[in-house]
């Protein structure tokens, strides 16, 4: 299954990934629209210092923690993506605990988020994969 | 300050409805231009220090940005312009010698705009590239001047060494120093799979690059930084740089807080110490001596590597050529005065040069004239910016060219002309290691394979056009141009007739 | 074909379902589900009555779920006895059901002490189950005065649940600060302050003497008035089906890392169990719902012939009041258990990272709890804290504290 992957020899750090993750998350067609003032809840997250930096969204691991901890079932396996039912999501954050990469976040209604690998909202493929000014976000087979 | 102010010349502008304070700008900008001010919650600009790389107008997501020339004028005239003007200022504040980069930009004539290529009608059909084959293989080397057999009567075949190129163009040399480790890397990678040339400069061959030797044409300078015996037989053919068109004359100097790290040792020098490339070679004060140097890199390299001399053009061009043409290098390489450079003194580089059009124009005719035109091959650089521009070199008479603006260009580079500064935001003309990973060799390969090819389709339809399917029937076929707004001895020069003629 | 029967019918059971499923799908599988409902979760029925959820949404699985898995359920029937000898379970409709592999999922029970005058309380109730939610909710209006009987996970969140639908919530328990089981006396003073700031009430270290109708007589003295009394005090693991065929049980049901317990051909999985604690090397009862789901998904697998280990299951809990996060895991130990304890305090934020023998043993935040499940993977795999940048860590979780190398196997691969 494709993934998203990330390479941190080429990473920039330039935060583009996330603000194009909520975009693509926001379900409007404008980005100062959608963005504009407003804090913004990407499912990617850049780590690292001046130096090195890296993105790290969802794994979608094949035995995955927050799945088989999740309290009400809102996370699942569906064809290999793991996805969230936010309308059954309760905000307990268990996945946020058992994620082993920190990967599991809490939107703006407090519940949790993670990388659907933009499968489910209109930008059909990765948004932060389709905006890396670098390559250093690629999604593929490994 | 009051007397030493000088206005900015550009202008961020920042559509204030687009922008989200996502601070990719402020993150992207090595020249610091951007910063948000968290107590006014905006987005604030220094334009003093813009140079119009436009980094952040690339990377800015909502289209927020744009950077513009500044309309605060000084009060010109026809003969003090306001940079002209402005230089007067700068160099009365610092005492200090105006440096530049890239090219001459100043408006003296282009005169491959001024030439007009030839299409076949009727009597002569042109060609389709794209349903006949058409040949733009080219062989750089000394040629046979006649036919010669044994004593059985057979032909006999040695060839001096050859470089062989698919499409008659090759990367001019750019030194790792001026530019960064990642934009040598996507030379060379783009140079293997076009089977192509690209050119070490005179900074040596980083131990990373050897694998590409067959691809890469080592050069010898002043300085012979980074030059040993692996060095020279590493490569496809050995360059000893004579001058560089950006600045005819005068040397090179990387200062030593560039020499860091693989740099220096590629250089063969400590850390620190400035990279001074003298004006001439201290060992070449005649042909003679020329020839001498030739031929100990053929000695080193056993007589395998074609010999390149590369001159810049200069006004006694075609009497300097003839003279290389009979030192024993296998090619002439030219390098016009509209040639980039990572940092020249500007006087020099405005002012001192020709126009490889005229340069080359006169040396075909020169050595033609002698009957050693077979001696060299000729390869052309020094604002080579299109297809067709390359397709007018070959008629004038050259067999190749040398690409190096177009080719930066197509690595990202946006003319901002400030290499000098070391902190190219497209990660080329810098050795920050944060800006060198902006430029991933992945991407910067593809795209200057993209551009060759590209250009080769091109110069295919253009050769198709005049009915010609082998480059070899286009080399100094100068029926094949005319010329357009040209004096009477600009065009004897070009030895072209006038269009409608 | 294997027949596979299994008391109970919450998450060990679905995690038993998925386990046999993955190796086995043919195999005949019966649950026995006591509850009358479909497979849901249980600590949702805190966000029932606070609205978060419905009846639909609390569902653990889909619809389609046995369907799906082939399964048989009967609901509303209770096992009654175990024949191990015979593989039979028999039920107290009176049949019996014969079996190969047998998982017991009876889970645990609520803890009612003997108080004084408990008979004479009208509106008393118990928080376990979707019936006990069910319950409260009808006896509750906006003027009903509750208190809660223990200040642990479940009375706590009952407290969540109904404040915004009842006048006035006291809590009251014998221990002398609320969360006991995962908080030590300054974390939990935090978590007071802000459930008081929200308007509950509490009585802690004093519990209820004597009930008297709708008043509480308390050890201090002091009386409480209130119309629905909830009683938390704490759960007891349902294993007597287990003790009366002698296997073998302490606190809960005794299993290995095969969910197996000391009878052969017969399992056990969740809250009715007691096993391994990795993080503190002890057998102990970890009541918590992910642990239940990964022992009944590893029984599973074992019941129907894989090899799989389920060995390093650690106590952790995540839970929230009103906004303010708190989570746990693993175990702590300070200097007088020969650890270490980093603290890092704030307004309404606490972080406490417990350190024994080089490896980070366990952790209590109460705040800002992102990527806490980083922390969480350290404690699971024993991470040498030699091997990564602690100091960096410690601050905040981050996968830049790993070697470049770690951290490239973490992210380009997949675990």
């Amino acid at each position: 299954m494709k993934r998203v992957f990330v390479n941190e020899k080429w990473c920039l750090g330039c935060h583009l990934c996330e603000y194009n993750c909520a975009f693509a998350n926001s379900g409007l067609d404008n980005m100062a629209k959608a963005l504009k003032d407003k804090k913004i809840y990407p499912r990617i997250r850049i780590e690292g210092d001046e130096n090195i930096n890296y993105a790290v969204s969802c794994r979608h691991c094949t035995d995955p923690m927050c799945v088989k901890s999740c309290i009400t079932g809102a996370l699942s396996i569906e064809d290999g993506v793991i996805t969230i039912s936010q309308d059954k999501c309760v905000g307990c954050l268990t996945c946020i605990l058992v994620c082993p990469y920190g990967c599991i976040s809490q939107n703006e209604n407090s519940v949790a988020q993670k990388c659907e690998l933009c499968l489910k909202n209109s930008a059909g493929e990765p948004a932060c994969v389709k905006g890396c000014p670098n390559n250093a976000i690629v999604y593929e087979e490994r | 300050m009051g007397i030493e102010y000088i206005y900015p010349e550009f202008e961020v502008v920042r559509n204030a409805d687009r922008c989200i304070k996502c601070g990719v700008c402020q993150r992207q900008c090595a020249n610091e231009v951007h910063k948000l001010d968290e107590d006014l919650n905006v987005m604030l600009s220094d334009e003093a220090k813009c140079v119009n790389c436009q980094r952040c107008v690339a990377l800015c997501p909502t289209r927020a940005l744009k950077i513009v020339k500044s309309d605060c004028r000084l009060r010109e005239n026809a003969n003090w312009s306001d940079s002209t003007i402005k230089e007067v200022y700068k160099q009365a504040s610092s005492g200090a010698v105006l440096l530049s980069s890239m090219g001459n930009p100043n408006p003296l004539p282009v005169y491959w705009d001024r030439i007009l290529i030839n299409a076949s009608q009727v009597t002569n059909p042109p060609i389709d590239p794209l349903r006949e084959p058409m040949e733009t293989a080219v062989f750089l080397g000394k040629k046979p001047e006649k036919i010669q057999r044994d004593e059985n009567g057979k032909i006999k075949c040695e060839l001096a060494p050859q470089i062989k190129l698919p499409v008659p163009i090759m990367f001019s040399a750019m030194s790792y120093g001026s530019i960064s480790y990642n934009a040598h890397e996507s030379l060379a990678r783009a140079a293997r799979e076009l089977g192509i040339c690209y050119n070490t400069g005179e900074g040596g061959l980083h131990k990373d690059f050897y694998e590409y030797g067959p691809n890469t044409i080592v050069q010898v300078a002043s300085g012979r930084f980074g030059v040993h015996e692996n060095y020279l037989n590493a490569g496809a053919a050995i360059e000893i740089k004579m001058g560089q068109g950006a600045k005819p004359g005068i040397g090179g100097h990387l200062p030593g807080a560039k020499i860091v790290g693989d740099v220096s040792k590629t250089r063969m020098i400590p850390e620190g110490s400035d990279a001074i490339s003298p004006a001439p070679h201290h060992d070449i004060y005649s042909i003679e001596d020329l020839r001498q140097l030739v031929f100990s890199l053929k000695e080193a390299t056993n007589y395998k590597k074609p010999i390149i001399v590369k001159v810049a053009a200069v006004h006694n061009i075609a009497a300097i050529a003839s003279g290389i043409a009979r030192s024993g290098a296998d090619i002439i390489a030219i390098d016009g005065f509209r040639g980039g450079t990572g940092a020249a003194p500007t006087r020099i580089r405005d002012n001192v040069g020709i126009p490889i059009e005229l340069a080359l124009a006169s040396v075909d005719q020169r050595l033609r004239d002698e009957g050693i035109r077979n001696n060299v091959s000729l390869v052309v650089g020094g604002s080579i910016r299109c297809a067709s521009d390359v397709v007018k070199a070959i008629a004038l008479g050259a067999d190749a060219c040398y690409i190096a603006t177009s080719a930066l260009l197509a690595l990202g580079c946006h003319l901002c002309r400030t290499c000098q500064t070391g902190k190219c935001n497209w990660g080329i003309a810098t050795q920050r290691p944060e800006l060198v990973k902006r430029l991933n060799p992945d991407i910067g390969y593809q795209r200057l394979v993209n551009l060759v090819t590209a250009w080769q389709h091109e110069i295919k339809e253009l050769m198709g056009a005049m009915g010609i399917n082998s480059i070899e029937a286009l080399k100094g076929n100068r029926l094949m141009l005319r010329g357009v707004n040209m004096t009477e001895k600009e065009l004897e020069i070009f030895n072209i007739s006038h269009a409608g003629e | 074909m294997t027949k596979y029967v299994i008391i109970g019918n919450s998450t060990a059971a679905a995690g038993c379902i998925e386990g046999i499923r993955s190796v086995d799908e043919k195999g005949e599988i019966t649950v026995i589900s006591g509850e009358n409902h479909f497979v849901y979760s249980r600590p949702l029925i805190s966000y029932y009555l606070e609205e978060k959820t419905d009846l639909q949404r609390m569902k653990y699985r889909p619809d389609d779920f046995y369907e799906k898995n082939n399964c048989k359920v009967l609901y509303g029937v209770m096992a009654t006895k175990i024949d191990k000898e015979n593989k039979k379970v028999y039920l107290d409709n009176g049949e019996e059901i014969s079996f190969d592999k047998l998982m017991i999922a009876t889970g645990s029970s609520p803890f009612v002490p003997p108080f004084k005058g408990l008979d004479t309380v009208e509106n008393k109730f118990s928080f376990m189950t979707i019936d006990d939610a069910l319950a409260i909710e009808k006896k509750i209006n906006k003027d009903s005065k509750v208190l809660i009987v223990g200040a642990g996970l479940i009375g706590l969140k009952c407290a969540e649940g109904l404040l915004e639908k009842v006048k006035k919530i006291t809590v009251c328990d014998l221990a002398d600060r609320v969360l006991s089981s995962i908080f030590d006396n300054e974390c939990a003073k935090i978590m007071q302050a802000h459930l008081e700031e929200k308007g509950i009430e509490f009585l802690l270290g004093d519990s209820a003497e004597e009930f008297l109708g709708n008043t509480a007589k308390m050890m201090s003295g002091k009386t409480v008035e209130y119309d629905v009394l909830i009683l938390a005090v704490g759960v007891r693991a349902n294993i007597l089906m287990a003790k009366e065929i002698d296997i073998k049980t302490n606190r809960g049901i005794l299993v290995d890392t095969k969910m197996q317990t000391s009878a052969k051909n017969i399992y056990a999985a969740g809250d009715c169990t007691e096993y391994l604690d990795y993080s503190s090397n002890t057998q102990k009862v970890m009541a918590i719902l992910p642990n239940a789901y990964l022992q009944g998904l590893n029984a599973g697998k074992n019941m129907a012939g894989e090899q799989s280990d389920f060995d390093n299951a650690i106590p952790m809990n995540s839970i929230g009041f009103f906004g303010l996060h708190a989570m746990s895991a693993g175990s702590y130990y300070d200097e007088k258990d020969g650890g270490k304890c980093y603290i890092e305090k704030g307004e309404k934020h606490i972080k406490k990272l417990f350190v024994k023998d080089g490896v980070l043993t366990g952790f209590i935040i109460i705040g800002d709890v992102s990527k806490a499940g980083i922390y969480t993977n350290l404690i699971r795999n024993k991470t040498q804290l030699s091997e990564i940048d602690f100091e960096m860590i410690k601050e905040s979780p981050t996968l830049f504290a790993f070697s470049k190398e770690n951290r490239g196997k973490m992210l380009g691969g997949v675990v």
